[in-house]
C-alpha cells in the first residue's frame, strides 16, 4: 500500500509484468535512458537492459509493424507512442494488421500486444500533443481499447492490458500523469473490461473516463454542495463497453450526462447515448447529454480552457437535464 | 492462356482498329528492354549456358542432378498451379488470381535456400515460395475465391499469411527477426538453430514508408533478414521509372547494408545470392537486400489489363529470358535429365492441376455464423450479441418457402 503518481503507478506495473514474463519487452522513442519523456518507463532499461526496454528509430509506423513481428515470435510488446497525435502514421499497423490478424488466421495465431498512448489536453503544448482519438480504435473491430484515470487502476490495467492474448490500447491521462493515489499492491485487481462506479448518487449519472473521471468528481462534489446527488461512472473500457454498469445506473436515475474530451460528434458518447435510448428507453426522464470537444482542429493552447469540457459545461449540463 | 493473350482479344473484340492504330503499332519503336546491367548475378544464360562465378559458384557446387531436377520440378508446378488457378477464375471460381508467371525461379531460388527453421513473410503473389515451404495450394486459392482471407497456420510451414497492403510485411519480418535475435538463435554456429527471415516484396513496395521504416529498424539492429525484392518491372502499370532515379539493390547501400542485383529468371543464381543472404543473416552479420532482376509475364492480377500501359514487343524480349527454358536448356546439354524425366513430369503436372481444380471446386464455402468467429481471443460482448441477432433473424426464416 503506497501513495504513487499514475505515472508511477503504470511504471510500477510495467516492472511487475516483466518481472513475471520474461517475453515482456518495451519498445518507443526516448523510453530507454531518457525513461520516455513523461518518464513513465523510468529506470526500466537501466533494470531490464536494452534488449528488454528498446529504444526505437524515430519512425512510428516501425515502431508498432516491428512489434507484430515481435508478437508473432512469441513476444509481448509494449509499445509506447509518445503523443496522442503521433499515433496515426502507425494507424494502418494498428487498422489492417493488428486487429484483422487473428481472424486473418482463422483463430491460429494471437497478437498479444499493447500500445499505450498519453491522451489528451490540458498541458498547454504545440499542435497534436492534445488529441483525444480512441473513437477512432474502439470503432475498429479486433482490438481492446481501455483508458485509466487514477493510480490504482493505472498499476492494475497496464498489467491487465499485457496479460490479455488480444491486441489493446491503453490511453493514459496525460495531465493527470502526475496525481497521486493510493494503491494496494496486494489487493485483487478489478476486472479490466468493466466500468466502475467510483461515486454513487440517485439524482443523475456522469459518464466519463480518463482524464474527464475527475474533473466529474469534482462537479459532483459541487453538486452535492446545491443538494444534487450525482452518480459518477469511470467507463475504463471504451471497447468493449460496459454498458451493462452503465444501464443500471441510468435506470436508477433516469439522467445521464456524457463526458469527454474528444469532440462530441461520433465520439463515445455518440455511441454511448445511442445504446442508452434502446437500453433504457422506458427509464429516461430527460434526453441522454453529451459534453465534449467541439467538432474542430484542437484549438492553440490559449484557447484549450474553452474547448475542453470543464467543471461548469459539466454542471450546466446537469443543470439542463435536471431541469428536463 | 495468359492473361496477356486474353486481354489483347478483348480490347480488339467487336470492331477491326482503324488503319493509323495498326500502323502506330506495326511502326512504334522497340522499347528498350534493360537487361540487368554487368552488376547483376548471372549463373545461367537464357540460353542455359553455366557461367562461372568466383563469388557465388561455391553456393552451387554441392547441388547434385537431382537437386537441380528438384529446382525444374518446382518451377514446372507451380507455374502449373498458377495456371489452372487462372483458368478458375476465368471461369468464375476465383474472386480474383495474382498471377506469379515469369517469377517462378525468383521465388523457388529463393524459397530453397531457406532452411526449416527460416521464416518468409510473403506479399500475395508468392505461391513459389509457398509451394517451396510445403502449404498446400489449395490454402492460396481459398483466399482468392473468397472463403477466407488465408487462414493457414503460419508457424506451421513457417510461411506467414499473405499481407495485402503493400510493404507492411516488411517490418513484421523484421520485427519477427529482432524476435529470433532475442532468442538467442542467431550467430551460434549451429546450422540447425541459427535462423533468419526473408521479406518478399515488389519493386512498387520499394516506393513504401514501411519499406523505407524497415531497412532503417533492420540496419540498427543488425536483425537477421533478407530483403527479397523482386523487380518485376511493373507495379500494375507503373514502371521502374516512376519508382526509382537508380538501381533499386543500390539503395541498400545507403541504409547502411548490402545490396545486390541477381538475374531473378535463373533459379541458380537466385539460390546461391539467397544462401550467401540468409548464412550472412543467420551468422549475425545482418541484413541483406536482394534485387531480383525478373520480369511479370502475365497482368498484375486477372482484373488487370497490361495492353493499356505496356507494349507486346517488351513481353517478346523477356519471353527469351524464361526462367523455365534455360534450366531445361541446361539439364538437356548437361545430360543431367532425360526425356522419361520430362514426360514423368509432365504427368505429375497434369495430376496437380486436376487435384487443384477439384480441391478447389468442392471447397466448401463457410458457414454464415462463422465471420463472427476469432475476431478476439476472450470473449467479446459485442461479437457475442450480435452473433445471437444475427442467428436470431435467420431462425426467423426457418420454414419459409416451404409452401
Amino acid at each position: 500500500m503506497g501513495s504513487m503518481t499514475i505515472a508511477k503507478g503504470i511504471n510500477n506495473g510495467l516492472r511487475a509484468a516483466m518481472e513475471r514474463d520474461p517475453k515482456v519487452v518495451l519498445m518507443g522513442e526516448d523510453i530507454g535512458k531518457l525513461g520516455g519523456v513523461f518518464r513513465v518507463t523510468d529506470g526500466l532499461q537501466k533494470d531490464f537492459g536494452e534488449d528488454r526496454v528498446i529504444d526505437t528509430p524515430l519512425a512510428e509506423a516501425g515502431i508498432v509493424g516491428t512489434a507484430i513481428g515481435m508478437a508473432l515470435r512469441g513476444y509481448r510488446p509494449v509499445v509506447e507512442i509518445q503523443f496522442d497525435g503521433f499515433i496515426y502514421p502507425a494507424f494502418d499497423h494498428i487498422v489492417s494488421q493488428v486487429a484483422k490478424m487473428r481472424a486473418r488466421s482463422l483463430g491460429k495465431i494471437k497478437l498479444p500486444m499493447v500500445i499505450r498512448i498519453p491522451v489528451g489536453g490540458g498541458i498547454g503544448a504545440v499542435e497534436h500533443h492534445s488529441e483525444s482519438n480512441e473513437a477512432y480504435f474502439a470503432h475498429t473491430a479486433g482490438l481492446k481499447v481501455v483508458c485509466c484515470s487514477n493510480a490504482e487502476d493505472a498499476y492494475w490495467m497496464i498489467q491487465q492490458a499485457i496479460e490479455s492474448d488480444d491486441p489493446v490500447l491503453f490511453y493514459e491521462p496525460k495531465r493527470r500523469y502526475w496525481d497521486k493515489g493510493e494503491v494496494d499492491e496486494s489487493a485483487a485487481p478489478r476486472p479490466l473490461l468493466k466500468a466502475q462506479v467510483c461515486r454513487e448518487g440517485t439524482d443523475l449519472t456522469l459518464v466519463a473516463y480518463g482524464p474527464m473521471v475527475k474533473t466529474c468528481l469534482q462537479a459532483a462534489e459541487a453538486a452535492a454542495a446545491e443538494g444534487k446527488n450525482l452518480e459518477v461512472i469511470d467507463l475504463r473500457t471504451l471497447s468493449p463497453l460496459d454498458l451493462d454498469t452503465v444501464a443500471a445506473s441510468v435506470e436508477k436515475t433516469g439522467r445521464t450526462v456524457i463526458v469527454h474530451e474528444a469532440s462530441t460528434f461520433l465520439g463515445m458518447g455518440a455511441e454511448i447515448a445511442a445504446a442508452l435510448q434502446q437500453r433504457c428507453f422506458y427509464h429516461l426522464e430527460a434526453p441522454v447529454l453529451r459534453v465534449g470537444g467541439y467538432n474542430l482542429p484542437y484549438p492553440p493552447s490559449k484557447l484549450e480552457e474553452e474547448f475542453l469540457p470543464d467543471l461548469d459545461r459539466v454542471l450546466d449540463a446537469v443543470d439542463r437535464s435536471l431541469a428536463f | 492462356m495468359s492473361d496477356n493473350a486474353v486481354a489483347s482479344s478483348g480490347s480488339t473484340a467487336g470492331t477491326s482498329p482503324a488503319e493509323d492504330e495498326v500502323l502506330a503499332e506495326l511502326t512504334a519503336p522497340v522499347p528498350e528492354v534493360g537487361d540487368g546491367g554487368p552488376e547483376m548475378i548471372q549463373l545461367l544464360t537464357p540460353e542455359g549456358q553455366r557461367v562461372e562465378n568466383t563469388e557465388y559458384d561455391e553456393y552451387v557446387k554441392d547441388l547434385t542432378d537431382e537437386d537441380l531436377r528438384g529446382f525444374y520440378r518446382d518451377l514446372v508446378l507451380i507455374r502449373r498451379v498458377d495456371a489452372e488457378a487462372t483458368a478458375l477464375q476465368r471461369q468464375g471460381e476465383l474472386g480474383i488470381w495474382a498471377s506469379l508467371l515469369g517469377q517462378e525461379a525468383a521465388q523457388v531460388g529463393s524459397g530453397r535456400a531457406m532452411r526449416p527453421q527460416d521464416y518468409a513473410f510473403p506479399t500475395y503473389r508468392e505461391h513459389g515460395v509457398a509451394w517451396c515451404r510445403g502449404v498446400n495450394p489449395l490454402n492460396l486459392l481459398g483466399l482468392f475465391r473468397g472463403v477466407n482471407h488465408g487462414g493457414w497456420d503460419p508457424n506451421e510451414k513457417n510461411f506467414h499469411l499473405y499481407t495485402i497492403v503493400i510493404g507492411a510485411q516488411t517490418l513484421h519480418a523484421t520485427g519477427y527477426a529482432m524476435g529470433i535475435q532475442r532468442d538467442g538463435d542467431v550467430g551460434t554456429g549451429d546450422a540447425d538453430r541459427d535462423a533468419a527471415v526473408i521479406a518478399y516484396f515488389g519493386d512498387g513496395a520499394t516506393a513504401q514508408g514501411d519499406v523505407n521504416e524497415s531497412f532503417v529498424y533492420a540496419a540498427v539492429n543488425n536483425a537477421p533478414v533478407v530483403f527479397f525484392c523482386q523487380n518485376n518491372q511493373w507495379a500494375i502499370s507503373e514502371p521502374n521509372e516512376r519508382q526509382t532515379r537508380i538501381p533499386l539493390y543500390q539503395r541498400a547501400r545507403g541504409f547502411g547494408f548490402p545490396g545486390v542485383r541477381v538475374d531473378g529468371n535463373d533459379v541458380l543464381a537466385v539460390y546461391a545470392v539467397t544462401q550467401q543472404a540468409l548464412n550472412a543473416a543467420r551468422s549475425g552479420n545482418g541484413p541483406t537486400f536482394i534485387e531480383a532482376y525478373t520480369y511479370r509475364m502475365g497482368a498484375h492480377t486477372t482484373s488487370d489489363d497490361p495492353t493499356k500501359y505496356r507494349v507486346s514487343a517488351e513481353v517478346e524480349v523477356w519471353k527469351h529470358r524464361d526462367p523455365i527454358e534455360r534450366l531445361k536448356s541446361y539439364l538437356v546439354h548437361t545430360q543431367k535429365a532425360d526425356q522419361a524425366f520430362f514426360d514423368a513430369l509432365e504427368k505429375e503436372g497434369d495430376e496437380l492441376a486436376v487435384a487443384v481444380r477439384e480441391g478447389c471446386l468442392s471447397m466448401p464455402d463457410p458457414t454464415p455464423d462463422s465471420m463472427f468467429d476469432h475476431i478476439y481471443v476472450e470473449e467479446h460482448p459485442v461479437v457475442e450479441a450480435e452473433r445471437k441477432e444475427f442467428a436470431a433473424y435467420h431462425a426467423g426464416f426457418e420454414g419459409e418457402g416451404s409452401h
